[in-house]
């Protein structure tokens, strides 16, 4: 066991946890952040997509001692109110079928966006194939990344 | 207006007086009760001070905000927003006005809270409508009262009460303190389809925003003080049983506070039709956190043993049957070979119309072609888990399950409880697919909980779930048809079987538009335990079927939407035998449909097309596929599909719905796969099992829906079959070659040389 102090969503956390623990169960079992979702475990599936700094990481095989002080963004904090552009979007497109891998796909979307305002349909397959969905929303997710970048 | 008896089946609209005014707690979240401090506020309307109970279905605040129950499981499919879209159109209130809430299990209120058979809406609708319907009469007769007027000449709209005549008019909310109180009328006035204001407009997912915001929704995410985490460890092979374990290993590792292991159905237990498990005997390891639970599975070092021929008795619905289960270690390509060889022996006859055999030798052509498709896992997003915790007074169960109803027999019978002490809620689901009707995680949560005495949420890893069974069968179909120097089908015959259930369905068409047809079926045992997988059977005889009518309609020179079509006319006006089960007009609506919609016949040069049509669920689906090819590669360009599945409730959801039957379709058939060699799956995470990804879904998908008056009838399963055959179809287009084998990324043609 050892002691960390996180920088998630803005606020120090301090966890006392496994150095390998990855930092999905650090945030879901730990600090009860449990918008980032557990799929498969090994970083194939993308539901468990955050940001560290501003790139979409996969945290489910992210040890929690590699994290070290740089910014943890998760679903939940992504905005305050839930107004971030992607997640408008995604109400706005009504995008969701389960809803279990949408946070992965919002925060893979959103870190897009942040690196390519005006992606391209390319740029869009490239960087969510990645993310699975099982209901296979993935034509509204396309369209709400669309008018996200559009601001629309 | 229809005028209908509120009772329905032998259930009635019974107030529940003692929660009448009692109030509900709004924002109280079943899944984090432990941290009232992170329980948000989820709703954005402004709370009564009093709610008024008017049936099972609804209640009434006094500032007329109304509580909708949706009652069942939600798996992706949008109910607990269509259901209670239902409701609030007989109640004839303001949707803006409406909060939505999960019922838990409960069936002295509520009957069928099961999300299978694409049947939620369709056996939901009349006891949705009579709820609505009911309040609404019993608003108007206490407003009826109040006013000394006839309540017959008093109207309603978006909540309100209005008497023309004397100039009076009130909010629901002011009635239902008075209306709470009267006696549930006999009989009921329901709206005609003219008079829906709410059901046919589209409606925005009631859980959106807190999915998007990443709220606790899911069984995965449920914490409740003092809980334990427990995760199984299966035999790493089907035919395999547990022979030893190293437990002491393991209780020293970090976090860990036991390993047991438990039995899942006693040897006495008379199984349901849902209570199947390849391993009935699991080790459990129990911890504290689930990154630990998962570590200490690894340290194990578990042996095995080779499992006995086993056979189960279960009792699907009244019908007792025996499921065997032969001893030993199943491999794909001896289930290829098995099945070869009894295909190629003549199977039960399930239908025989006139004279095949000798239609046949009387053929001037004959085209037999052979379709296969592999397991499938159905790998919903959410691995399954649930929450239990089991007193000696009750047992509290939370979680996801597609058919809380059936499972609550197996987890009294398992405790040794009766079944009004078991309580079972449902969670919004990670995807069901089918994979949640069949319940056995709940059993073993209930069963770990009652032994450790405390609560537990069982959690599986994607390779748990991957790997223990209730797959989608592996299905073959051989085909054949006769055609006369005409180029007329004279014959038709289907032949088809599975590992360890036929995907055969003899009565659908084209069963009912040729005087010559034989249906014929055949099976093969197996320890490898299947289910239902969205769609049962139909997932593979639909892409087979009409792959092979697409190649029958082009031997016979006919374009392949008009020979359907000739061929459904045929068994529309005079129909061969009588237990065709589809009506042959709505089959040819769809085709006609799609066939304008996806301007059918305006060949675009370097664009390939295929068409498909499928009757399943009490609903028709056609759909026709673009594909272009990219580098060589085909891609999918555009899916245009066509619906007629009675009125549609919430066009918005439903579209969504079927773009992701058209996506899951093309995924299945072009890329999945899950085989097995020496028992063993081969693929036991996402690194291996191929899901359809971003770039390999279709760039447009356009659905249009029969308008109609229709009951509602089936939308989760439909549009999923269909599109395999489509697929097949146009990639035939693209290339040349036509797709027997899927997932058709594998079917590649021996290389010559």
């Amino acid at each position: 066991m050892a002691t960390y102090q996180l920088n998630i969503n803005g606020e120090t956390r301090e966890v006392d946890v496994d150095p390998s623990t990855p930092l999905l169960w650090v945030l879901r079992d730990h600090l009860n952040l449990v918008g980032t979702k557990y799929g498969c475990g090994i970083a194939q599936c993308g539901a468990c997509t955050i940001h560290l700094g501003n790139t979409a990481t996969r945290s489910c095989m992210l040890p929690v001692s590699a994290v070290g002080n740089q910014e943890v963004t998760t679903i939940e904090g992504l905005s305050e109110n839930g107004d971030h552009p992607v997640q408008k979007a995604w109400l706005e497109v009504d995008v969701p079928q389960c809803g279990y891998c949408q946070a992965g796909q919002i925060m893979s979307a959103a870190a897009l966006l942040k690196s390519n305002p005006s992606p391209t349909d390319a740029d869009i397959e490239g960087a969510m194939n990645g993310n699975i969905c099982r209901c296979g929303t993935y034509v509204r997710i396309k369209k709400a990344i669309k008018m996200a970048a559009s601001g629309e | 207006m229809t005028l209908v008896k509120t009772k329905f089946g032998r259930r009635a609209f019974i107030r529940n007086t003692s929660l009448a005014g009692g109030g509900l707690v709004l924002g109280f979240s079943w899944l984090n009760s432990c941290k009232p401090e992170q329980t948000e506020e989820i709703a954005t309307l402004e709370m009564p001070e009093e709610w008024f109970e008017m049936n099972a279905f609804l209640k009434i605040g006094d500032n007329g905000v109304v509580t909708i129950m949706s009652p069942n499981p939600e798996i992706g499919q949008n109910v607990k927003t269509s259901m209670p879209m239902i409701v609030a159109e007989e109640l004839d209130v303001d949707w803006d006005n409406v909060v939505v809430e999960q019922a838990a299990l409960n069936t002295e209120n509520f009957s069928w809270q099961v999300a299978g058979g694409s049947r939620s809406i369709a056996n939901g609708w009349p006891a949705l409508r009579m709820a609505g319907a009911t309040a609404r009469h019993m608003l108007r007769e206490a407003a009826a009262q109040a006013w000394q007027v006839p309540a017959a000449e008093i109207a309603t709209d978006a909540g309100m009460l209005t008497h023309e005549a004397s100039g009076n008019s009130a909010g629901y909310g002011e009635m239902a303190a008075a209306a709470a109180k009267l006696e549930v009328p006999e009989d009921v006035e329901l709206k005609s389809p003219s008079e829906f204001k709410i059901i046919g407009t589209s409606r925005k997912n009631v859980d959106g925003r807190k999915i998007v915001t990443g709220k606790p929704l899911f069984g995965l995410d449920v914490q409740r003080e003092g809980m334990l985490i427990a995760s199984p460890v299966h035999p790493p092979a089907f035919g395999l049983q547990l022979k030893s374990y190293d437990a002491e290993a393991v209780k020293s590792m970090p976090g860990i506070r036991d390993v047991f292991t438990i039995k899942l159905y006693e040897d006495d237990y008379s199984r349901g039709a849902f209570d199947h498990t390849a391993f009935n005997e699991l080790v459990i390891v129990l911890g504290e956190t689930t990154w630990e639970v998962f570590q200490a599975k690894k340290a194990l070092n578990a042996q095995w043993k080779q499992a006995p021929d086993q056979s189960i008795g279960m009792s699907l619905f009244g019908n007792d049957i025996v499921v065997n289960h032969p001893a030993g270690a199943e491999n794909s390509d001896d289930h290829a070979k098995k099945m070869e060889e009894l295909a190629a022996r003549k199977g039960r006859v399930v239908r025989r119309d006139g004279n095949p055999e000798a239609a046949f030798s009387n053929a001037a052509k004959v085209i037999e072609r052979t379709y296969t498709c592999p397991f499938l896992a159905h790998n919903t997003m959410e691995p399954m888990n649930f929450f239990a915790h089991v007193t000696a007074d009750r047992a509290e169960l939370l979680g996801p399950t597609q058919t809380p109803e059936w499972m609550e027999h197996a987890v009294a019978a398992r405790l040794g409880m009766p079944l009004e002490k078991i309580d079972i809620m449902m969670t919004r689901m990670g995807g069901g697919f089918g994979r949640r009707l069949y319940g056995h995680f709940m059993v073993e949560a209930a069963a770990i909980s009652q032994k450790v005495q405390a609560p537990v949420k069982l959690v599986y890893t994607r390779e748990d779930d991957m790997t223990q069974g209730t797959y989608r069968p592996a299905y073959r179909a051989t085909y054949r048809a006769a055609l006369d120097e005409n180029n007329q089908l004279t014959a038709f015959h289907v032949q088809a079987g599975g590992v360890p259930e036929s995907p055969l369905f003899a009565n659908r068409f084209p069963a009912g538009a040729l005087d010559n047809y034989l249906a014929e079926d055949w099976t093969l045992e197996t320890n490898i335990t299947t289910g239902a997988f969205r769609a049962p059977r139909s997932n593979f005889i639909a892409g087979a079927e009409q792959a092979f009518l697409d190649e029958v309609a082009e031997a016979a020179g006919q374009d392949p939407i008009q020979f359907r079509l000739d061929l459904l006319k045929r068994a529309e006006d005079n129909p061969v035998g009588e237990n065709n089960d589809y009506e042959a007009h709505r089959y040819a609506g769809v085709l006609e449909l799609v066939r304008e919609k996806s301007g059918w016949g305006q060949d675009t040069p370097g664009k390939y097309r295929g068409v498909s049509a499928y009757f399943c669920h009490e609903s028709y689906v056609a759909q026709v596929l673009d594909v272009v090819m990219q580098d060589g590669q085909p891609v999918v360009d555009r899916v245009c599909a066509a619906i007629d599945c009675g009125i549609v409730v919430n066009p918005d959801a439903a579209t969504n719905l079927a773009e992701g039957g058209a996506v899951d379709g093309i995924g299945h058939a072009m890329y999945s796969a899950l085989t097995f060699r020496d028992g063993a799956p081969e693929q036991t995470n996402f690194d291996r099992y191929r899901l359809i990804r971003h770039s390999e879904a279709p760039k447009s998908i356009d659905v249009h829906f029969v308008e109609n008056e229709v009951d509602p009838t089936g939308m989760g399963e439909p549009p999923f079959p269909p599109i395999m055959g489509a697929l097949a179809n146009a990639l035939y287009k693209a290339d040349g070659r036509r797709r027997y084998n899927q997932p058709f990324i594998s079917d590649k043609p021996p290389l010559v040389g």
